[in-house]
């Protein structure tokens, strides 16, 4: 045991409390273009979080100081709505939004082909709507999405996950019990076409094989979520409703 | 773009899906080469002809090119130059001097004002994006009556036609003149009947450009056309 002592995040059958496997994700739903007014949307709903990304652009960048003369700048902006937690959170910018946001931006830039847009600016709004942790992770989802939804040429998708340990053993998506008293806690932005990796955190500890072993839930867990992506974007242009 | 659907052999692929090896192919627009394989970078429809990839995107938005025909609405005037939103991710310079009027300097606003709209053709566009916008040519000129309507850019040729067939079509039907720009932006100008029966046509196309069902929807809309029976 680790971390909070007494509480148990695992029951005596192995299950997780919401009854999930170790190597189980929550469920996971996504829907493309569901804002009118953008040039690109999409909805991601995994588990109880709600994130809604909205792409504008490439537009002209402004101030002017924030241009780059051989590439697009991606100004990311992510917020949660005051009543997206049981406490209600204070509107605005903190230094938490301002953290995800500039990761998010640095995640996207590695993707989007910003060298065809020279002087630019993609702007991604990501909005979450419902937490109940891996919010940056469903908002990196979402904004990956609305940019393939808005037209914005990219590489490739980068699907965010999330695994981590709790009572000394290495889960896949950590609900928000998990979240707050487990050990560690490992979000990654992956790439699921190339495997490259655009971004990583880690919160807490976790040894070279818990590493290796929450690495391997993760990739997993993405391959599952870049399937359900492509579905989302395939009905939303192939299956006729649009 | 969309238009060539029929004739090549498509499917739906999404960034960074593998469409196919790239040993004796040429890449076009929409993918790049990445470990000897084609990869796709938007969202659209791929297909191969005369041995080149390329990938046909639903949404993209407009990048000018020289020589392009726009509508163009003025965004802001200055003494000698107008700024012209073009519908793309920068504002398109009219300079006085290529301007279809005699036009004194700090008299620019007395030809066109923010607001008005203008049907232009892009002169040139550098390395840094900046779009130069002329008015001198035939037929360029400032739209003074009419309705401007949005398309999604790649739908354009789809509303064209195989040389304008499509849209020779909606201008019979709406018996209205119909102008449409490369930027996606669209001048209609008729009696208000033909202007919300093209306005509906052109509806269609947001809708269902990228479908293979536009042209069965199209033909069902034409049913309603006011000037139906003197096609």
């Amino acid at each position: 045991m680790g971390g909070y002592g007494d509480i148990q995040l695992l029951r005596d059958d192995g299950l997780r409390l919401d009854g999930r496997k170790i190597d189980e994700m929550r469920p996971v739903s996504i829907e493309a273009g569901i804002l009118p007014a953008a040039d690109g949307s999409a909805m991601v709903t995994h588990g109880l979080n709600v994130a809604v990304a909205a792409v504008y652009g490439p537009m002209e960048a402004h101030p002017r100081k924030i241009q780059r003369q051989d590439r697009a700048v991606i100004d990311v902006r992510y917020n949660m709505a005051p009543f997206s937690t049981s406490d209600r959170i204070r509107p605005g910018y903190n230094r938490r939004s301002r953290e995800i946001s500039k990761v998010t931006a640095e995640a996207l830039e590695s993707v989007v082909l910003v060298e065809r847009f020279p002087r630019s600016k993609i702007r991604v709004e990501i909005e979450i709507l419902a937490a109940e942790a891996g919010t940056r992770c469903a908002g990196i989802t979402a904004a990956s999405v609305a940019l393939a939804d808005a037209g914005i040429p990219m590489r490739d998708f980068i699907v965010g996950v999330a695994s981590g340990k709790v009572e000394d053993t290495v889960v896949l998506d950590l609900d928000k019990a998990e979240d707050n008293y487990g050990q560690a806690d490992l979000p990654v932005g992956i790439l699921p076409n190339t495997g490259e990796i655009a971004f990583l955190q880690m919160d807490g500890d976790l040894s070279p094989d818990e590493y290796n072993l929450a690495m391997e839930y993760n990739f997993k867990a993405a391959a599952e979520i870049h399937e359900i992506m492509v579905d989302a974007l395939k009905k939303r242009y192939e299956g006729g409703e649009n | 773009m969309s238009q060539g659907r029929s004739d090549a052999e498509l499917r739906l692929v999404t960034p960074g899906m593998a469409i196919g090896p790239c040993a004796g192919k040429r890449i076009g627009s929409g993918a790049i080469a990445l470990n000897k394989e084609i990869i796709a970078t938007k969202l659209g429809w791929a297909r191969e002809f005369n041995g080149t990839v390329s990938v046909d995107p639903i949404n993209s938005s407009y990048i000018p090119r020289s020589g392009d025909l726009i509508v163009a609405t003025v965004a802001e005037v200055r003494n000698n130059l107008w700024f012209m939103n073009i519908n793309g991710a920068f504002q398109g310079l009219l300079p006085m001097s290529l301007a279809p009027w005699k036009v004194e300097f700090g008299a620019a606003r007395q030809h066109m004002g923010i607001g008005d709209v203008a049907l232009a053709r892009v002169q040139e566009v550098d390395e840094c994006h900046n779009v130069v916008l002329t008015m001198k040519g035939i037929g360029l000129r400032r739209l003074n009556q009419g309705a401007l309507l949005t398309v999604p850019v790649n739908h354009i040729d789809r509303i064209k036609g195989k040389d304008n067939s499509t849209l020779e079509r909606l201008k019979t039907a709406s018996d209205c003149r119909i102008i449409v720009g490369q930027n996606g932006k669209v001048w209609v100008d008729g009696d208000a009947k033909g202007i919300a029966w093209s306005r509906a046509a052109i509806e269609i196309a947001q809708r269902c450009g990228h479908k293979e069902t536009f042209e069965a929807e199209l033909t069902a809309h034409e049913k309603n056309a006011p000037n139906r029976g003197e096609q």
